[in-house]
């Protein structure tokens, strides 16, 4: 194996803050509810449209997360993000309402991590002090590109993933003791395994998360046991099942309580998700909530974070084709600790 | 009485479960197995089966998407009886236009006054 | 892990749908409707003079009725989750797969958004029955004048 794709932050760009906006469904139905900043009570954030209130969010988020660092939208050089509607059209929204230099994003659901590893990339560079990085879903507005209209009833299988509501995002700034450091990224490969279902996402993006742990693992010269934490984005019950036996199957030492999904956590035992929680603003919640504050209290010093994204469009659906899917990875670690 | 009713249950069950199973072992999304179903009932009616059902089942045979296809034939076969085989074009919505009007008009309607909500 | 490999364990780890359960609720709910649309059909005859033979039309309009209140309340789609093909099938169906879209799309205003995506899912079922009826109907009307069969 070479070792492609793999980034090195030796200057250690850090997450100075990081907040979370969501719908009023997280709200109620979410594990994670308590830790988010910001819930609306209403799915259309108090705006007209889904799109508009998936902007909302995305701006809420934003601000949040720039005035738990410290800081005012002016202080920030950069914005990256992403999500899944048609070209973007709420994040190009909320960019254009924060001012910022803004480059959008689309790794589908894995745009949390991507967002953050260009971020510190950015940071790395030096043109950068202080950039938000993360994603934003909006259930309705996804649904009806990717599937059908809200009110339509079909009947979905146990396979099927249910699309958070909610925003996270993140404060990268040059190195600052005592918070979170982005250490090393390794960008994933579009990874095409010939899955077709659209209602069985986490089957499809399994192949790609383990190639870029591998990848990871191999180019930074770490096992799984070197983490507090694996946490995969939203491979969700049963593409988690997949992502675990593939790595036990190649002699990874795979300890259940250490490889977290965030979808399939997301909502709980709740049988109605069927089998968890997607979409690009479901890994950048649980990011940049819980794992975030798990890290300051100093429950976790290192963890590796594998968002998941499935790379297909409405039309390659109809076209017949099968869906790529790709996994990208950033490896956090507490100042101070861990490795060389 | 009661045994239309019972009839009509049955049957239309039955044709539900031929699209539950176009679904669930054959992999079709609703709108594959829904114009499937349509292209039955035309081809049924094409044989005359269509209207044999009709009588034995009523509600169980109408009330399925599979009449929509009969309903189809049935203009077209009136028509070309009629006015020879231009029948077969000019003739296919004489008889069925409820289905789609009510939907149009109902659907029109609720986009006035309601509105989507994302629940599980 | 090379794909054939994961595409084995993939069958045999993916849950599979409750097949037995999807049938029997399709069933259920199938037959439930058309018994509800064979009462409202007896309605219609009793109460205002249609025959058998025309009574269909108002049922199905009534029928379509109903699913646009039970889709505009979101309660259609619940209904759907535990039925399947015994929602989907009937014409409830039908009228559900083109009130949703309706109801979506009314963000896009009501020429582009709610005229122009009506038809989205419930177009197909339109253009495959009107070709399918002019295929079959062309079929036999060149038997009938032919001589092969009659009408």
């Amino acid at each position: 194996m070479v070792a492609r794709g793999i980034l090195n932050f030796p200057s250690r760009p850090s997450i100075r803050a990081a907040a979370v906006a969501a719908g009023p469904l997280e709200k109620k139905k979410s594990i994670f509810g308590p830790l988010f900043d910001k819930l609306h009570d209403s799915e259309l954030c108090g705006e007209d449209t889904n799109e508009k209130a998936h902007s909302r969010l995305i701006e809420d988020a934003c601000g949040l997360a720039l005035e738990k660092a410290g800081a005012m939208p002016a202080d920030a050089d950069f914005l990256l993000c992403g999500d899944l509607v048609n070209e973007m059209t709420p994040s190009n929204f909320a960019a254009a309402n924060l001012h910022l230099p803004y480059i959008g994003l689309f790794s589908a659901c894995a745009t949390s991590v991507s967002s953050l590893a260009v971020a510190a990339l950015l940071t790395e560079s030096g043109a950068s002090r202080l950039a938000l990085a993360g994603s934003a879903s909006h259930h309705n507005s996804i649904e009806r590109q990717f599937r059908y209209p809200i009110e339509y009833g079909f009947q979905k299988g146990p396979t099927a993933q249910w699309t958070v509501t909610a925003a996270g995002f993140a404060a990268v700034t040059q190195n600052e003791p005592g918070y979170p450091e982005i250490r090393r990224a390794t960008i994933g490969r579009s990874v095409d395994y010939g899955l077709t279902d659209p209602l069985n996402m986490g089957a499809a993006m399994a192949p790609a998360a383990f190639d870029t742990l591998s990848r990871h693992l191999f180019g930074t010269n770490s096992v799984p046991g070197d983490y507090d934490a694996i946490i995969t984005g939203d491979l969700g019950s049963v593409g988690s099942s997949l992502f675990r036996q593939m790595a036990k199957e190649e002699g990874l030492e795979v300890r259940r309580s250490k490889w977290r999904d965030a979808g399939e956590e997301f909502y709980g035992d709740d049988p109605s998700f069927f089998a968890g929680a997607s979409g690009a603003g479901c890994s950048a919640a649980v990011y940049f909530s819980d794992v975030f504050q798990k890290m300051l209290a100093g429950e976790y010093r290192r963890v590796l974070l594998i968002a998941t994204g499935a790379l297909l469009s409405p039309l390659s659906f109809q076209q017949g084709e099968s869906i790529p899917c790709t996994a990208h990875a950033v490896e956090l670690s507490m100042s101070g600790g861990g490795q060389s | 009485m009661i045994m239309s009713f019972i009839v009509a249950f049955v049957v239309g069950g039955l044709i539900c479960v031929v699209g539950q199973l176009l679904f669930d072992v054959a992999n079709l999304t609703p709108g594959h197995t829904l114009s499937l179903l349509v292209v039955v009932g035309a081809v049924l009616d094409g044989f005359g089966l269509y209207e044999p059902l009709i009588d034995f089942a009523g509600a169980g045979a109408t009330v399925p998407i599979t009449s929509f296809g009969n309903s189809l034939v049935h203009g077209a076969l009136q028509e070309a009886e009629r006015h020879g085989l231009i029948g077969v074009i000019t003739g296919i919505f004489e008889v069925t236009s409820s289905g789609i009007s009510a939907a149009i008009l109902f659907g029109f309607i609720a986009s006035l006054v309601f509105r989507s909500k994302g629940r599980p | 892990m090379d794909q054939k490999t994961y595409t084995q364990l993939e069958q045999k780890m993916t849950p599979k749908v409750p097949l037995a359960g999807n049938l029997i609720r399709a069933f259920l709910v199938g037959g439930l409707i058309c018994a509800i649309g064979q009462a409202i059909m007896y309605f219609y005859m009793y109460f205002f003079d249609f025959t058998e033979k025309t009574a269909g039309n108002p049922t199905v309009a009534t029928l379509i009725f109903i699913a646009m209140l039970l889709t505009g309340f979101g309660k259609y789609k619940k209904i759907a989750q535990f039925a399947g093909a015994g929602s989907a099938v009937p014409v409830t169906g039908f009228g559900n797969a083109m009130i949703s879209a309706a109801i979506e799309h009314r963000t896009e205003g009501y020429v582009l958004g709610v005229g122009g995506n009506m038809f989205k899912l419930a177009g197909s079922v339109i253009v495959f029955g009107v070709f399918s009826a002019f295929v079959v109907a062309l079929i036999k009307t060149i038997l009938v004048k032919l001589g092969v069969i009659g009408w």
